[in-house]
């Protein structure tokens, strides 16, 4: 799925050995239908769509984009779609799937808007909603069990990256500390950790 | 939500209109996290304070998000258009969306895009490559617990515990298999519509 080569040489994608996207047009259509099937957020369909089906990303590309794209301000999976535009287009690539991800889904949800009040009396609707909102959350869940292969070969050793990616679930997801103070922290001792082991 | 709503009238000067989009400028520099991460900020500028926004609407405009496809940030546009709508016809609506969705935008997207034309110059530096290495082991971690958070919401165990175990189930479905996801969100909508989760 991914040569050994990538693995190595985080971001050469000179020479891309996977798919990339053929035209501006196709990034635009291609951000609009992963946009699309996001009910609840599109962070699950981003994995499945980039890295299984269209393989434009390699799940160690996709780590290191999302690091980005999540410490930037903004929402994160607008942050990635633009970044991976501007992977293989520059700005009119990072132009165009941004306005992938935002123009259709914008003018659906305006038309949700519209039709809500007709709808929201509804119990099923509720219901609905509900049941979907637990799907996205095994989603995105499935969606970090599956990068975990992505770290076998980390420079740190498998075993200590393991502990690493651990101890934020346990800050953010048990103790519920603000994202901010987890990346200010535990990210820079990482970083600090995998800067002294990459020597040069 | 009940069924008299609640109508709001506001007239919006073009200056308040300016203001929107500067408070909204203001916000998507701190939105680390995603916009989400603003939310309280929000409701306590164009509820609490503004009055742009009565409690209805604002909940409305995240719920609905949330349901339609499409990234969570066009709760924003909602929000945005709402206020339109409360100060005249749904024209002042798309005016509402465009204010606030270009306030959100335009200073996270441009600063993420000149960080990463800059990580992409840079890649070989050392501080760069280590800086996403070991950024790697953060993102999983986070990933682990949204999926977490999600579910967690839910939290009263004999009540939420067939809705844990759609979570579970899907985790796995997604982990092990490659059905599409549509079927999996088809599913959870069915069974919700029935009452089962």
């Amino acid at each position: 799925m991914c040569s050994s080569e990538d693995k190595m040489i985080p971001m050469s994608d000179q020479t891309p050995v996977h798919p990339r996207p053929q035209s501006l047009a196709d990034l635009f259509f291609s951000f609009t239908l992963l946009a699309l099937q996001g009910f609840g957020g599109v962070l699950a369909i981003v994995q499945r769509e980039l890295i299984e089906k269209k393989r434009w990303l390699t799940p160690e590309e996709f780590v290191e984009d999302w690091a980005v794209a999540q410490i930037m301000p903004g929402p994160n999976v607008i942050n990635l779609s633009m970044m991976v535009g501007n992977r293989y287009f520059g700005l009119p690539g990072a132009l165009a799937a941004l306005a992938g991800m935002i123009s259709i889904p914008l003018v659906i949800v305006l038309i949700l808007a519209v039709m809500y009040s007709q709808f929201a009396n509804y119990p099923g609707v509720a219901g609905a909603l509900r049941g979907m909102s637990a799907v996205t959350a095994g989603l995105i869940f499935a969606s970090g069990l599956k990068l975990i292969p992505a770290l076998k070969n980390h420079p740190l050793s498998q075993r200590v990256a393991f502990i690493l990616s651990a101890i934020c679930f346990v800050c953010i997801g048990l103790l519920r500390i603000p994202l901010l103070y987890v990346l200010l922290g535990l990210g820079a001792v990482s970083w600090s950790l995998v800067f002294k082991k990459l020597k040069k | 939500m009940a069924i008299p709503e609640q109508l709001l009238s506001i007239h919006m000067q073009w200056s308040d209109w300016l203001h929107l989009w500067m408070h909204f400028l203001m916000l998507s520099l701190l939105s680390i996290g995603g916009a989400v991460s603003t939310l309280p900020d929000m409701h306590r500028y164009l509820v609490s304070q503004q009055h742009w926004l009565t409690d209805t609407q604002f909940n409305s405009s995240v719920a609905i998000a949330q349901a339609a496809p499409g990234p969570n940030v066009l709760f924003i546009a909602l929000m945005g258009w709402n206020v339109g709508l409360n100060s005249g016809s749904m024209w002042v609506g798309l005016l509402g969306v465009l204010v606030t969705m270009s306030g959100i935008l335009l200073p996270s997207t441009t600063l993420t895009f000149m960080a990463a034309r800059w990580g992409h110059a840079n890649r070989e530096l050392r501080i760069v490559r280590s800086f996403k290495l070991g950024m790697a082991p953060i993102v999983v971690g986070l990933l682990l617990s949204t999926g977490w958070i999600m579910c967690s919401s839910h939290n009263i165990p004999t009540r939420d515990w067939p809705i844990w175990l759609l979570s579970a189930l899907c985790a796995l479905v997604v982990w092990r298999t490659r059905l599409h996801l549509l079927w999996l969100l088809a599913l959870g909508a069915v069974l919700g519509w029935f009452g089962l989760v």
